[in-house]
């Protein structure tokens, strides 16, 4: 299992915007540098993006909450699909 | 007008607060949950928490900011600056509610929200405008074509965009139908429309722009602004009035704006944005802002008059208190935005407690602040701490007295842009106005430090 974790604090969004898909769901597959949700910050807006492929196994966190450095936003299961 | 609501947060509520008191209006501020003690929450007579911190849930909840308007007995609404303040539904949705708006009506609003359809009653005003597609570009024209008229480097924007979003370089024709394509689909989901125009690039273009009033009656300026020191496309700087502009040009930018605001009888304060060319001595028309403008204390203290004054009696009363020959301009201002942002991290947002804060003092330096020590700034909003404006009788005084009372500015807590702005204004070239609106993030101001 591999954690993603976000870089920097604000507001975690699962979605590019309101009433819009989110950017990946549990029991996607997931690719290097493939983004998995936004964090915002005093109207800055930093993807998150998996580092390692394999699927999604679950979210950490809820769309609109706060996060910090190091938090924890996804679990991907790695290596074979 | 008897009670006033304040739809929004910090600096300006403040702001807006104090002269709605100076005129013995009441003030209701609706608040976030974690603004519920903020600097402005106490500065006004009530305060209205209507969501948590978020701004869709609180600041841009129209529906909870028009129940809280007619739960306390409000009669008017000041949107402030940003959130609904360019929003025509909710504009209508005051109006609706048998609330006065203070703003142009949610009509002047939408039309200059579109921002080619803003370019086109600016064209018909008289106001002089770039080389462009005149009007959105017609998805089965000869863009090619179109394109050639105008000349390269040229700009694919979209309608919808405006504050400097939503706009693709082009600089050469190879490049052309493919940004066209992108920018379409980029319009179409970020903004809901995919209507796109092409306009001329000015390359080292400055940023002036004019101050008008309007009442339906009755058009005038306040002078002109310059606002060239910008990071990406965002203020940082702006002095008034605009140095080193022919007097050709100055009239023509001032006089073309009262049309503008004539022709779409206009009612409150706006503002007509133009990038001026200093090779050629031409200014374009970008976009006219239906509000008041952050630096608009800058107009103010080289005019005397109160523009949020002018606001409130225009839309208690209908007409401004002042006509074009009450105008005179005294000296030369200064404002510098204070951002919680840390400039050695490439401007990342500095969040967080502010645990001191000391202002300068002295003959004509003006603080417009929404924190004090001991204020949180929260991550969920905007960076702007405070606005520190100099006022003296020359440019050069200004930037001299604004590097004082710079000197005599300390915000501890929280990383801020005023060592930036230290930097800036005394650079050569913001001395020289050799400076423009790419010039911070091309001058590698960090490396020079």
């Amino acid at each position: 299992m591999a954690t993603i974790v976000s870089p920097l604090p604000g507001i975690f969004y699962r979605k590019p915007g309101p009433g819009k898909p989110p950017f990946a769901n549990e029991g996607d597959t997931i690719e290097i540098g493939q983004t998995l949700g936004i964090v915002e910050i005093m109207k800055q807006f930093t993807e998150i993006q998996s580092d390692v492929a394999g699927v999604l196994e679950s979210f950490e966190v809820n769309e609109g909450d706060m996060v910090n450095p190091g938090d924890a936003i996804v679990v991907i299961r790695e290596g074979e699909l | 007008m008897k009670k006033l609501l304040i739809a929004n947060r910090g600096e300006i509520a403040v702001r807006v607060a104090r002269t709605a008191r100076e005129m013995g209006i009441e003030t209701v501020l609706v608040a976030s949950e974690p603004d519920a003690n903020s600097l402005a929450a106490r500065t006004a007579d009530i305060v209205v928490v209507v969501g948590p911190a978020p701004a869709p849930a609180s600041y841009l909840n129209q529906d909870a900011i028009i129940s809280a308007a007619l739960d306390s007995g409000c009669d008017a609404v000041h949107p402030g600056y940003g959130f609904l303040s360019e929003n025509s539904a909710f504009a209508r949705k005051v109006a609706d509610a048998g609330l006065t708006w203070v703003g142009p009506d949610a009509d002047a609003i939408e039309m200059m929200g579109n921002k080619s359809m803003a370019r086109e009653s600016a064209r018909k005003a008289g106001v002089p405008v770039l080389r462009g597609s005149d009007g959105p570009l017609d998805p089965g024209a000869d863009a090619i074509e179109v394109a050639r008229g105008i000349g390269y480097p040229l700009v694919v924007k979209a309608s919808a965009g405006g504050g400097g979003r939503g706009i693709r370089f082009v600089n050469s024709e190879d490049e052309l139908l493919k940004t066209i394509e992108t920018a379409r689909g980029e319009a179409a989901s970020v903004f809901g429309d995919p209507t796109v125009y092409l306009e001329r690039f000015v390359q080292h273009a400055r940023h002036v722009e004019v101050q008008i009033l309007g009442d339906g009656t009755s058009f005038i300026h306040l002078g002109d602004r310059d606002c060239s020191m910008q990071r990406r496309s965002q203020k940082v700087i702006e002095e008034a009035p605009a140095p080193d502009l022919p007097d050709a040009v100055r009239r023509r930018i001032r006089e073309s704006s009262v049309e503008l605001a004539r022709e779409c009888g206009y009612s409150g304060a706006g503002t007509v944005e133009f990038l001026y060319d200093p090779i050629n001595h031409e200014a374009a028309f970008i976009e006219m802002n239906t509000r008041i403008q952050v630096e608009h204390p800058i107009t103010e203290q080289i005019t005397g008059i109160d523009l949020v004054r002018e606001q409130l009696l225009i839309a208690s009363t209908g007409a401004m208190s002042i006509r074009q020959d009450d105008v005179h301009f005294s000296g030369h201002a200064i404002e510098c935005r204070i951002n919680a942002e840390d400039p050695e991290h490439n401007f990342f947002p500095s969040p967080g407690l502010i645990t001191a804060m000391e202002w300068p003092s002295g003959t004509g330096i003006r603080v417009d602040t929404g924190v004090e020590a001991g204020s949180v700034v929260s991550p969920y909003y905007d960076s702007l701490l405070a606005k520190l404006i100099v006022h003296a009788p020359d440019r050069e005084t200004a930037i001299a007295a604004m590097l004082t009372a710079l000197d005599g500015t300390h915000i501890k807590g929280v990383k801020t842009t005023i060592p930036v702005h230290k930097t800036l204004l005394a650079r050569p070239e913001f001395a020289a106005v050799t400076h423009h609106s790419k010039f911070l993030e091309t001058a590698d101001l960090l490396e020079a430090k």
